[in-house]
């Protein structure tokens, strides 16, 4: 069952929520000011929420696991999000950036699992899209505060895209689950997605009197489980506790 | 059976469920935030549909709890699931809530176009739960919880809450 494409489907949905939850988590108490701490914060509860949905469904799927343990108790190369997500909180231009370049795709991703022949993925996408509505209209406005800003803030918001922009291809690759989940109608085509994507992000890179990088050097491996080092980090923090005290209730 | 967007709620069973508010705004009662989407009496157990306002609302699983204890305060069993469709919306806030809410200090949400002209457009349309002055700006649009936005009323000075239009 888990090794089955369309389990392998959910997790990548899932696992997406997950770890940028978890990055955004990290932000709790350490935002530049108030509002952004709390902005982040509520984003972070709202994909984990996603997240819990999807893990619940998995893990009846499953029948011999819970969301808890589909969430914590994996090792690294059995976790199917893209790189993108799992990159650190460098700075806050990283922050949004990372978020702006998630929040495109997730929208575009979230419209068409709406039409899931799937019940279950359609109902998640059509209580999730609302609240991604949200996050986008929030990353946006920062890219464009941040870019059309001061020169310091200009600077550092087009480090921040021109750092993260390699991970963006990996979004439209299609690995064996998403694939065989498009053919059947459950899952989104999201080869299909790319030349929408690009061209809505770079119109608001442009708004943001920033460059839109011409690097055609792309990673990928997130979907395959083959992550950035980062990964590693990520997971020792967040699955510490219940690797220490398994079976652990509050 | 499938759950539309008239609730099924068995009559009997609203004195115990006007029992259980919400933890975060406790003036509003599960009825007046419309997320019973049923609750009847099955064979002596007593099954309810609970759907989620935002995903990941940590209340939700405080209400369910609640549930069922009040329910066994009558002697009842009650067995609580969560349903994601037709998903929660503004809409289904009672009236009475929304007023409650206003005294309670939380704007409620207004209709959809309003909501996103006041939230996206700077319109200056929410009124101050405190004075009742339109001369207000959002700080954020997330604030204390997922549900709401932070405004402040440049007459009086004072932030509220605003509670998010969701369709």
């Amino acid at each position: 069952m888990k090794q089955s494409n369309l389990y392998q489907y959910i997790l990548g949905l899932a696992d997406n929520s997950l770890i940028l939850g978890q990055r955004l988590g990290e932000l709790c108490g350490h935002g530049p000011n108030l509002e952004t701490d709390i902005a982040c914060t509520n984003i972070s509860l709202d994909l984990i929420g996603q997240t819990r949905s999807y893990y619940q469904y998995l893990a009846k799927m499953a029948g011999d696991t819970s969301e808890d343990a589909i969430a914590f108790m994996r090792l690294e190369r059995e976790y199917r999000n893209v790189l993108l997500v799992e990159q650190p909180n460098t700075h806050f231009g990283y922050v949004i950036g990372r978020q702006f370049l998630f929040d495109v795709y997730h929208l575009q991703l979230l419209k068409e699992l709406q039409q899931s022949s799937d019940e279950m993925l359609a109902a998640i996408a059509k209580k999730s899209i609302k609240e991604v509505s949200y996050h986008k209209r929030f990353s946006g406005d920062w890219v464009k505060r941040l870019g059309d800003g001061t020169e310091e803030s200009n600077e550092k918001m087009q480090e921040a895209i021109d750092g993260l922009w390699r991970y963006t291809d990996e979004l439209f690759q299609a690995n064996e689950a998403e694939t065989a989940m498009a053919l059947e109608g459950v899952g989104a085509d999201v080869t299909a997605l790319k030349e929408t994507y690009y061209k809505e992000v770079s119109a608001v890179l442009d708004e943001a009197m920033l460059k839109v990088p011409e690097s055609k050097y792309f990673t990928h491996g997130g979907k395959k489980g083959i992550h950035s080092e980062h990964m590693g980090y990520l997971l020792a923090d967040m699955q510490y506790m219940q690797r220490t005290y398994p079976d652990m209730k509050w | 059976m499938t759950i539309t967007s008239q609730p099924n709620i068995d009559n009997a069973l609203l004195p115990i469920l006007e029992q259980v508010s919400d933890p975060e705004i406790p003036v509003l009662t599960v009825l007046d935030l419309g997320v019973i989407r049923e609750a009847i009496e099955v064979n002596g157990v007593v099954q309810i549909k609970l759907t989620p306002t935002y995903s990941g609302c940590p209340a939700m699983d405080v209400i369910s709890d609640d549930l069922a204890a009040a329910f066994l305060a009558v002697g009842k069993e009650a067995v609580v699931e969560l349903i994601l469709t037709p998903a929660w919306s503004t809409d289904w806030i009672s009236e009475a809530g929304k007023r409650k809410m206003e005294a309670y200090g939380i704007a409620a949400p207004l209709e959809e176009t309003a909501d996103k002209e006041a939230l996206l457009g700077n319109k200056k349309i929410v009124k101050c739960t405190n004075c009742g002055s339109t001369n207000t700006h959002l700080v954020s649009q997330f604030g204390s919880t997922a549900c709401k936005a932070l405004f402040k009323c440049d007459d009086c000075l004072e932030p509220f809450d605003y509670f998010k239009c969701l369709k």
